[in-house]
């Protein structure tokens, strides 16, 4: 399946969730923030939210800045 | 030192600082300058921009939070490059969920690449979400007393002015409006961007500012580590001058040394 990836298309098998997006990476472990479709999905429900076809994905992380 | 012992403390949300002094770590060559320069400022709280990550790049890249661990400082991250209420609020979202639901955030709308001045209707608009949101909102703003006035009225724990544009170094261009903002002031003003060298600083805190928030000045010094510690010491240079209260000024000389005793 195909999903918006920080506004990049990205293709990944069906049904990973958002902790396995993140392992695919290599990000699993390092301070990010993930957001599905305009939600926070909390560190605690990386594991248990699912992606689908068409979503959009953002992952954020800390840099410098004023 | 006994001026500085009985000073207020500097609080925000709850949390007494001993620096007045807030950097920024953007512009810096790389990160070990970043760290440098950051010890060397004495500064506590650090602010952060939240951006999407490189996918597929460099993926054991050292991270910024590494060299500024959060355990040790207190994390500001801001909304830079927002330009609209919605996109502000999204970034301190997900800024809040980056950092374990730490609450503290900088507010900034801008308005124009050019300028960076911030739009205040969006900055007005976003800051009500937030403080609703239980978000400790510090703002950026304009040097405009009524909006100062009425970003607190919202809730914004700081009101953070302009001295000047956003990485210009022109100083304390208006020091009459920022005189206005303090008088009035019922929140903690800081004075954030527009320092370009120490003394600018040190003007800063002796017009009353609680506390001045810096990058550019410190990393686009020539020796940013050597001017991060020439800004620890102008604030508190400035700091202490503001409690001890200036002379007034006058028009004619007034000498120094007695009359008496001359030999003539």
């Amino acid at each position: 399946m195909r999903i918006q990836l920080n506004g990049e298309p990205f293709e990944l098998p069906e049904g990973q969730t958002v902790a396995e997006l993140l392992d695919r990476l290599e990000l699993a472990g390092r301070r990010v923030a993930v957001e599905l479709n305009l939600d926070i999905v909390p560190r605690s429900q990386h594991a248990a939210t699912a992606l689908r076809e068409g979503d959009r994905v953002e992952v954020v992380h800390a840099i410098g800045g004023g | 030192m006994s001026q500085v012992r009985s000073d207020k403390p500097f609080t925000l949300a709850g949390r007494t600082y001993q620096s007045r002094l807030l950097v920024g770590t953007g512009k810096y060559k790389d990160l070990e300058e970043t760290r440098l320069a950051i010890e060397a400022s004495g500064a506590e709280i650090v602010t952060v921009a939240v951006r999407r990550t490189n996918i597929g790049q460099n993926p054991g890249e050292p991270n910024l939070l590494d060299v500024i661990p959060p355990d040790r400082y207190t994390i500001l991250p801001n909304t830079a490059g927002c330009y609209d209420a919605a996109e502000a609020v999204r970034t301190c979202r997900l800024a809040r969920e980056l950092l374990d639901g730490h609450k503290l955030v900088k507010l900034e709308v801008l308005a124009d690449q050019k300028t960076l001045f911030p739009n205040v209707i969006e900055t007005l608009k976003a800051a009500e979400v937030l403080v609703k949101d239980g978000f400790d909102v510090m703002v950026y703003t304009s040097d405009d007393p009524i909006i100062a006035r009425q970003l607190a009225e919202l809730g914004c724990i700081a009101v953070m002015p302009l001295a000047g544009l956003i990485g210009t170094g022109l100083g304390i261009c208006n020091p009459y409006n920022l005189q206005i903002i303090l008088e009035e002031a019922s929140v903690p003003v800081l004075v954030d961007a527009g320092v370009g060298t120490a003394s600018d600083a040190t003007i800063a805190m002796e017009l009353g500012c609680e506390a001045v928030l810096m990058n550019s000045a410190i990393a686009h010094a020539q020796n940013p580590v050597l001017m991060a510690e020439a800004m620890k010491h102008a604030i508190v240079a400035g700091r202490m001058a503001y409690l001890a209260g200036r002379m007034p000024k006058k028009l004619y000389a007034s000498a120094s040394s007695p009359l008496e005793g001359m030999i003539r």
